[in-house]
């Protein structure tokens, strides 16, 4: 229906700003497992990078306020006034202070994916029922042990949520941070190599490339979540 | 098996619930704490289960000093127990699961705890079996009732095999049918296998049903215990004699009308 319309519109307008899907799925097909390729790849490592960076650190982060609200009290204060930051306004601040490396650009979407788990851990850790807890630890938990078997489980599902609606922010900063300091990555690539010298199929291309990337992570993390939350998908049954 | 020495506590700065207090429980002797809420039943369980720390004195459990959650004491709450997020029979497993993630240290899980993989779930399965709800083992909290719940919390508790089972209010919202079942589950575990249990309720018929020693604590400040000896424990359902009854009058007495 989408390529239809799309082939339609673009037979219609007869211009080259608007190649067909014909044309687009042939730039792209061609180039995918060569140069596109190793720019998606680019771009792929860095989400993936950012992603994981920001999981391993907002986690223990967040658990760490959940549970101790005199932490919490510091913090919040603080969490409540960077939260809603576009952190994209950071970017020249970081390539001053981090200097102009891949690490920076990850650091950039690390940052707004981190805030994003760091709010929902920290409520889903304070949110547990301290009998919860207590009878887990009489079963002999340390705090690994209470990690392990209940903090994890109990914030995974709100961890994958948070990803799910930041990994679209994620990508369109990506985009952004791209478009300069590199000379690898879809941003760079759909802005500099292709749509500055008129090359609209390979542009339009490295689109293509780069709403895979959302969609395929996407995808991941909605399947990820189904998974982590089949309890609640069970209906209510056998009550009595 | 337990002995209490001393022991005072209190919640920050609001006046203590124990102070002074001294207790001790022999081997395989069955317990009831009875009082009104906020006389500190459930604090003396948390207590003796080693989740809280006392302010002064000292708890011993076989001659050992408590100072954190001790493998072999068993603890069962009134809700609230159970992972949401697992089946019947991880939860019922998680204890065995928690030892195996430690391995035998002596510290979380007792020096004797080697058990394999497949001796745990078999474990499992017959303590499921047991309390009547292997069938449901593929089933999430959610989708159980409360009767079913509170068995899986219990069969999690005797998969760890414990030589004393503290429980808090474990049946005070169970029906009547399931409530004799579990009792007599306990009981029984007492006459066979010398299962020491201290049992708190609000219920002062459960009380004498399942104490051979009842132990009352008042609002306020508990120093001196008050234990009453009770002959008529052991008797769950079926029509109870006059001597029960007036047991049940003994005790009502002494909690003083402060109960209801």
């Amino acid at each position: 229906m989408l390529l239809v319309g799309w082939e339609v519109l673009a037979l219609a307008l007869n211009q080259p700003i608007l190649p067909t899907p014909v044309q687009v799925l042939k730039a792209f097909f061609e180039s995918i497992f060569g140069h596109l390729g190793l720019h998606l790849l680019a771009s792929s490592a860095r989400v993936v990078a950012a992603i994981l960076a920001a999981v391993a650190t907002a986690v223990p982060a967040g658990l760490g306020l959940g549970q101790l609200p005199a932490l919490n009290r510091i913090f919040s204060p603080l969490i409540a006034v960077i939260y809603p930051i576009p952190k994209i306004v950071f970017l020249p601040v970081i390539y001053v202070m981090m200097g102009i490396t891949d690490f920076s650009k990850v650091f950039l979407i690390a940052i707004i994916i981190f805030f994003q788990i760091l709010v929902v851990v920290r409520d889903e850790a304070a949110n547990l029922h301290p009998e919860l807890i207590l009878s887990v630890r009489s079963l002999g938990a340390g705090r690994l042990a209470l990690f392990r078997y209940v903090y994890l489980p109990a914030s995974l599902p709100a961890v994958l949520t948070a990803l799910r609606v930041s990994v679209g922010t994620a990508v369109a900063v990506l985009f952004i941070a791209e478009q300069s300091l590199t000379t690898w990555g879809l941003g760079y690539y759909i802005v500099v190599e292709t749509y500055q010298v008129l090359r609209y199929e390979e542009m339009y291309a490295g689109i293509v490339a780069m709403s895979l990337l959302g969609l395929v992570l996407y995808l991941i993390i909605h399947a990820l979540e189904a998974k982590v939350t089949r309890h609640l998908d069970q209906g209510v049954e056998g009550m009595g | 098996m337990i002995r209490v020495n001393d022991l005072s506590f209190a919640y920050g700065q609001h006046p203590s619930i124990f102070k002074g207090f001294n207790l001790s429980v022999e081997k395989g002797e069955a317990w009831v704490v009875i009082g009104p809420s906020g006389c500190g039943k459930t604090t003396l369980l948390y207590l003796l289960a080693g989740l809280r720390r006392p302010l002064s004195g000292r708890i011993f459990i076989e001659e050992k000093l408590i100072t954190r959650p001790r493998p072999r004491t068993g603890l069962v709450l009134q809700d609230h127990g159970l992972l949401p997020w697992a089946t019947v029979f991880n939860n019922a497993r998680l204890g065995l699961s928690i030892w195996e993630f430690y391995g035998p240290d002596g510290k979380h899980a007792p020096r004797d705890s080697k058990i394999n993989k497949k001796e745990a779930d078999k474990r499992v399965d017959f303590w499921l079996k047991r309390l009547g709800i292997l069938h449901l083992k593929d089933r999430y909290p959610i989708q159980l009732s409360r009767g079913q719940r509170q068995r899986t919390a219990i069969a999690r508790s005797l998969a760890m095999e414990p030589d004393l089972l503290l429980l808090d209010e474990p049946f005070s919202a169970l029906d009547a049918p399931t409530r004799e079942e579990l009792e007599r589950l306990v009981l029984d575990l007492n006459f066979k296998q010398e299962l020491t249990y201290i049992l708190v309720t609000h219920d002062i018929e459960g009380a004498v049903a399942m104490g051979a020693k009842i132990l009352i604590l008042q609002k306020g400040q508990n120093s001196r215990p008050r234990v009453i000896e009770n002959h008529c424990w052991g008797r769950v359902g079926g029509v109870k004699g006059n001597l029960f009854l007036e047991q049940c009058d003994k005790i009502r007495l002494e909690l003083g009308g402060a109960l209801f």
